[in-house]
């Protein structure tokens, strides 16, 4: 079963409040001092599902591509210490600043120059703009279906399963092959790599494809072909006026506070 | 004619709430300029109901739409935008529907889809919408380069408007029907005694900081003394000590109770990205520096196992003085 799976470096989500800036002249995040980038969390998970997929089906390849600057070699290489046989990176100047609306162009582009797939897997949403559009897009584009929000994924008689996560509970799909399956957090924590992994990865080679490589001008990518156009980036102000309940003891604030609620009609 | 198309999904008979939120934000659109407001639903049944609510037009689709995914969709969403001559789609950033339509019918177009907006204007007669971005982090402003232009919003996001049975307009069919390459194979439902978290007036939460899901027994108590629901954190749904259902937040719910008492919860911007418009928040939490606290109007800075019973227990005698 050959699968690819999408990964995106981004920086790390779990950035406390405190150190996140925004250049709001430039509309760009300014990269917190210290806090190194990350593999979207939810793309791990995806690598996880397409190793098993592969296990359960006793062979096949796990290609891994990802767009994004040099930086994002680590996004690849985390995934192959992970498992995974082969990676790609999509990289040229003309990517900066590129929206998730041109990525999905550029890795359909991408997965059609791979030419074998069965299935393609990603996360369900990319944790920088939170956005969830790039799958149903490569998805459009390659003229195959997606399925989203996967919690689990099994392959049954030349079809994909999922199991999706509904707002009020679960749904079992089924979907012709090729198609796009985007994983979610539910689907549980993807293996930790080895060090005699991280070694081994260290030797898998990584191809990297320009922008001519995918047949795009990077005057397609650019910022006046951008389909989503930001105006704007900033930080929302909030200011605390939180009341802190002081008492001698656990108990003695708890009533407190109850007290504080009722006279303010809440409870 | 510009216009603006709201897309109704029908679950179990019933037309869900979101598209009335939405039909109120298309009117407010179109008190702007935006044009007409149509809707699109599947089930002759629930067009009286759609113009009661604000739809100008309604084009009723087939029954049998209802419960099928995305795909089986696109077309009565392209034969509707064609009678209408709508440039902009208002969909609800649903799990069964609208999470996957919306971005189909973006790519299909060639045009963007702005999923989970916060805050939707008219600025020379085109779309100019809010989204958090970055776990919450920061605020986007976007307009589209496309004439189309389709956002998403979580439910409870913006207020529907009081039914109006006076109300008129018209009603169309429309024929078009996709065939889903997708098959239903079985639908889980998780039920949630008493009040749905997403309507409560009280919402208890809990975090990891609970330490072990037994907790979430004292939690339900408290929610059921003060009619409210418990919702909880994602670290505790992937813990497995409450289903993601009942997950507040970014990937989760969005409420806006007058009163959110969140217990060992930090408040990290992904979880406050689903309850900071709660009316009045009270933190309980060992830590003085948790974002929560700061976000909230009351807190106690203890441990929890000593807080909650005593306050129960507060609540419970406030309760009997009536
Ligand atoms: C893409 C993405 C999406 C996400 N979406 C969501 C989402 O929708 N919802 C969500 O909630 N999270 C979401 N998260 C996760 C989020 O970043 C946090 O990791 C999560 O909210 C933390 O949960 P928590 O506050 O329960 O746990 P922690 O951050 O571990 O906090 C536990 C708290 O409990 C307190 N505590 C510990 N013991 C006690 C005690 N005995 N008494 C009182 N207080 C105590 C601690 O001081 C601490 O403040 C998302 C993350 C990512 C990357
Ligand atoms: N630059 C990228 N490179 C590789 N995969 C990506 C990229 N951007 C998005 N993806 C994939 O698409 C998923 C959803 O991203 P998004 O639609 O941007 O929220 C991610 O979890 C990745 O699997």
């Amino acid at each position: 079963m050959n699968i690819i799976v999408c990964v995106k470096q981004i920086p790390d989500p779990e950035t406390p409040a405190s150190s996140f800036r925004v250049d709001e002249a430039a509309k760009k995040v300014v990269p917190a001092q210290g806090i190194p980038p990350v593999v979207n969390p939810y793309d791990p998970q995806a690598t996880e599902a397409a190793l098993r997929l592969k296990e359960a089906a006793g062979g096949g390849k796990v290609t891994v591509i990802s767009l994004g600057p040099e930086s994002a070699r680590d996004a690849i290489k985390h995934a192959l210490a992970m498992g995974a046989d082969e990676g790609i990176l999509l990289n040229d100047p003309g990517f900066e600043g590129i929206d998730n609306f041109q990525t999905a162009v550029a890795l359909a582009k991408a997965i059609e120059k791979v030419g074998q797939y069965d299935l393609i897997l990603m996360g369900r949403a990319a944790a920088d703009w939170d956005m969830g559009v790039v799958p149903m897009g490569v998805a459009t584009l390659l003229g195959i279906p997606c399925v989203s929000i996967a919690k689990a994924i099994e392959r049954v008689d030349g079809k994909v399963r999922v199991t999706r996560v509904l707002d009020d509970g679960f749904q079992t799909v089924e979907a012709p092959l090729p198609a796009v399956v985007s994983v979610s957090n539910e689907f549980g924590e993807p293996r930790y790599p080895q060090l005699r992994q991280i070694m081994l990865a260290a030797k898998k080679t990584v191809q990297v494809w320009n922008a001519a490589d995918l047949g795009l001008s990077a005057d397609q990518l650019g910022e006046a072909n951008r389909w989503l156009k930001l105006e704007a980036l900033y930080v929302p102000k909030v200011e605390s006026k939180v009341e802190i309940i002081e008492a001698d003891s656990p108990e003695e604030k708890a009533r407190i506070l109850a007290q504080k609620l009722r006279a303010d009609k809440l409870i | 004619m510009p216009g603006v198309l709201v897309i109704a999904e029908v679950a179990d008979g019933k037309v869900l709430p979101v598209a009335f939120e939405l039909l109120g934000a298309a009117r407010a659109l179109s008190a702007e300029g935006a044009g007409p407001v149509s809707a699109l639903v599947p089930g002759q049944a629930h067009a009286q109901e759609l113009i009661a609510r604000g739809a100008d037009v309604v084009y009723v689709a087939p029954e049998s739409l209802a419960g099928q995914m995305y795909d089986a969709w696109l077309p009565a969403v392209d034969a509707a935008l064609q009678q209408s001559g709508a440039d902009i789609v208002l969909l609800g950033q649903t799990a069964s529907l609208g999470r996957d339509l919306g971005p189909a019918l973006a790519f299909a177009h060639r045009t963007a889809i702005a999923p989970e907006v916060t805050a939707l204007k008219l600025e020379n007669g085109r779309l100019r919408v809010t989204r958090p971005c970055y776990g919450g982090n920061a605020r986007a402003e976007h307009t589209f380069a496309g004439q189309l232009q389709i956002a998403s919003a979580k439910p409870k996001t913006f207020d529907a408007l009081e039914p109006d049975a006076s109300r008129t307009g018209e009603v169309k069919t429309i024929d078009a029907v996709g065939q889903s390459r997708i098959t239903v194979l079985s639908v889980e439902k998780v039920e949630s005694e008493g009040v749905r978290l997403e309507d409560a007036d009280v919402v208890v939460a809990g975090g990891r900081g609970l330490g072990d899901p037994s907790a979430f027994a004292m939690l339900e108590e408290l929610a059921k003394l003060l009619r409210g629901a418990v919702g909880a954190s994602r670290a505790a749904c992937d813990l497995g000590w409450y289903p993601p259902s009942s997950q507040v937040g970014l990937t989760g719910k969005t409420v806006s109770p007058t009163l959110y008492i969140a217990v060992a919860i930090s408040g990290a911007s992904q979880h406050m990205a689903g309850m900071s418009g709660s009316k009045n928040i009270v933190a309980i939490n060992k830590d003085p520096e948790a974002n929560m606290v700061k976000a909230a109007k009351y807190a106690v800075i203890d441990d929890y196992r000593k807080v909650l019973p005593a306050f129960i227990e507060e609540v419970r005698k406030l309760k009997a003085q009536g």
